[in-house]
């Protein structure tokens, strides 16, 4: 199934800033983070279609996952 | 050694005064509101001779604390009707604590048309006629003054929408680079400007470092507090390299990032304005991607941006500003948008309120949106100038939807909400409807635990939960902004524990008290209580409390969300 994976700040660095990918049925967040080589302490927000997700969250075809690191501002 | 100086504008008289005793334990915010609250009339007009321009520097200010460069400026605003209070960092807050003035009170209001300079130095205030630099933008100001006293003397001015007193109009304060940076929002240069004061010149000569009441100790809970700065992701690593901006992309895929005035939560051109590209930028033209607004700021979120040519285009180019020009104003080109940035800073006005009433200006039809070129047309021959357009503008947001008959008016008493829709993200909704500050994020950053899963996770569509974070959030920033210190520590004080004990820890090694976590936490709510009971005295009751109605009427996408927090609820807020 195809996902999209949007990557932001420093994850943009020697990967890419949105590419879409064929995943297995069932992949999970997890599965997407090691398959990025993203240690999971490092990453500080999830979100699929807009919500915050957690890492056992499992894909579904046309979903859209971005990954931020621990950022902020104000 | 500790005194407040008190300049009299109608008769131009100075009086140095000692602390009273219930003065004594507070610095920053608490002092400022206990100084309005106790001495401005609540229903007087902002820009009379009873309103009182009030600057303290924190409780940690002057000290070798790390992020303690910042200071607060109070009155009652001409903006909000309310009791206002504004932080800035700059060079200014060190040099006047260092001279052992924990406040300077500006009140009255001279008869004639003369302009005055306020010389603050260590034995008083020398009260000078001021011609050079009337009507001359910030930078300019603070050249000349440089040139007539010395690089090292502190300036805090208007440009010259503080001298028409617009209600957008801020007070500028010299940065380490001579560059501005400014107590932003509530139109506090319009005060300055009441009372005819283009500038204070603060001379640092005969300043000392602070006496400590246990040096050890001090150095002792600063190490400490340092160290947590440096291990938290966010004030470690986030904010230097990327800046406050980092959140345009954050807060586009939560759904909450306001664009075209409030119409929908994305923005399609997100990643072009985004703090990534802004990197980019910065490194491939040679500019600051880290850069501290005030000394021993160690976290250094500001930045300094060129232009193409690598030429100095604005420094402390901020995510509220980017968001309001990109977003709400729909303008794509990020080096506009800086250049637009740097113009803001000239004339002293709020790159918040300003470019949200611009959004509005644009809805309204006045300006095409994303119209750059005709934006800085406006700033530079209009509000500079002080024409009928300009004066229409430079009333604020508020102003201009009224005077164009609009009902999608974003601001909460009278205030420009800034760079996060409430409807997706409520708790950040219920800071902006309850802060005793009018619209205004940084009271209570729900974003932190809504967003940013800093200091636990509450679910920003829902509605549970989020008073009491809002509630916790603003009795600790009144506590903070208390300090001196730089409120971006909240992003380790929220998740390391010996953040915050190493600041309690410094205020008891500075100043040889015993405070515990409990005492910050009630001097926090004690400031809120303050500031509360002069809005109610200003005519601020409970009525004013929400949101504009648009947010309940009008659903946002992406999440198709609606403000529908109960009224009852929201007034909870105040049981404490
Ligand atoms: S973190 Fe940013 S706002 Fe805070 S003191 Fe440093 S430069 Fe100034």
């Amino acid at each position: 199934m195809l996902i999209t994976i949007k990557l932001f700040a420093t994850f943009r660095q020697d990967r890419f800033r949105v590419a879409e990918r064929d995943v297995a049925e069932g992949t999970t967040v997890a599965d997407v983070l090691r398959a990025l080589d993203i240690d999971e302490p490092e990453v500080g927000m999830l979100f699929v279609r807009g919500r915050h997700v957690e890492t056992d969250r499992v894909l579904v075809e046309g979903d859209a996952l971005a990954i931020f690191p621990l950022v902020g501002g104000g | 050694m500790h005194k407040i100086y008190r300049v009299n504008m109608t008769d131009l008289s100075v009086k140095v005064e000692p602390v009273p005793a219930e003065w004594a334990g507070l610095g920053g915010r608490a002092l400022t509101s206990t100084i309005v609250a106790a001495e401005v009339p609540p229903t007087c007009h902002p820009l009379g001779p009873n309103n009182k321009l009030v600057f303290a520097p924190g409780l940690l200010s002057g000290t070798a604390a790390s992020n303690a460069g910042r200071f607060s400026c109070g009155a009652k605003s001409p903006l909000t009707g309310g009791i206002k209070e504004s932080s800035a960092g700059g060079t200014s807050s060190r040099i006047i604590a260092r001279l052992g003035i924990k406040a300077i009170i500006v009140e009255g209001q001279p008869a004639g048309d003369a302009w005055y300079a306020l010389v603050v130095g260590k034995d008083g205030v020398e009260i000078r006629e001021e011609t050079e630099t009337l009507g001359l933008g910030t930078f300019a100001t603070v050249e000349k003054i440089n040139a007539r006293h010395g690089e090292d003397f502190g300036v805090i001015t208007l440009g010259p929408a503080g001298e028409h007193m617009m209600a957008i109009s801020n007070i500028s304060v010299k940065d380490p680079e001579s560059k501005i940076r400014s107590f932003g929002r509530g139109g506090l240069g319009a005060v300055m400007g009441s009372k005819r004061v283009k500038l204070l010149a603060i001379d640092p000569t005969g300043g000392a470092p602070l006496a400590l009441a246990d040096p050890a100790k001090f150095k002792e809970a600063n190490r400490t507090f340092t160290k947590t700065l440096a291990d938290h992701p966010v004030s470690g690593q986030g904010l230097k390299k990327y800046g406050t901006a980092v959140l345009v992309n954050v807060i586009n895929e939560a759904g909450g990032l306001p664009t075209k005035n409030f119409t929908t939560g994305q923005c399609d051109h997100h990643d072009q304005i985004s703090g990534e590209q802004m990197y980019d930028n910065i490194v491939a033209r040679e500019g600051e991607p880290s850069h501290p607004c005030s000394p021993a700021c160690q976290i250094q979120c500001s930045q300094v941006y060129n232009d193409k040519d690598g030429k100095y285009l604005t420094s402390g180019f901020e995510y509220e500003t980017i968001w309001a020009l990109g977003a709400d104003g729909m303008i794509k080109d990020l080096d506009v948008i800086a250049e637009i940035d740097n113009v803001m800073d000239d004339l002293g006005v709020d790159s918040i309120e300003t470019p949200v009433m611009f959004a509005v200006a644009m809805e309204a039809g006045l300006l095409p949106w994303g119209d750059g070129a005709r934006m800085l047309q406006l700033l530079r021959e209009d509000i500079a100038k002080a024409t009928p357009l300009g004066r229409l503008l430079g009333g604020g947001t508020g102003h201009v939807g009224r005077a164009y008959g609009l009902t999608r008016i974003p601001v909460v008493k009278n205030q420009a909400i800034p760079a996060y829709d409430p409807r997706p993200i409520k708790g950040i909704g219920v800071t902006y409807a309850t802060t005793t500050m009018g619209a205004d994020h940084t009271a209570g950053y729900a974003i932190a635990t809504n967003i940013l899963n800093v200091g636990g996770k509450v679910d920003p569509l829902k509605n549970d939960g989020q008073v009491e974070l809002s509630r916790n959030l603003q009795i600790a920033t009144a506590a903070v902004d208390s300090t001196g210190l730089c409120l971006f520590i909240a992003f380790p004080a929220l998740d390391i524990p010996a953040c915050l004990g190493s600041v309690v820890e410094m205020l008891n090694a500075r100043y040889g008290l015993a405070l515990t976590g409990d005492d910050v936490v009630a001097l926090g709510k004690n400031v809120l209580k303050i500031e509360h009971a002069f809005n109610l005295a200003a005519g601020l009751g409970p009525e004013t409390d929400r949101l504009p109605e648009f947010f309940e009427l009008e659903s946002i996408a992406p999440h198709d969300a609606k403000w529908d927090m109960d009224q009852k609820e929201l007034a909870t807020f105040w049981n404490f």
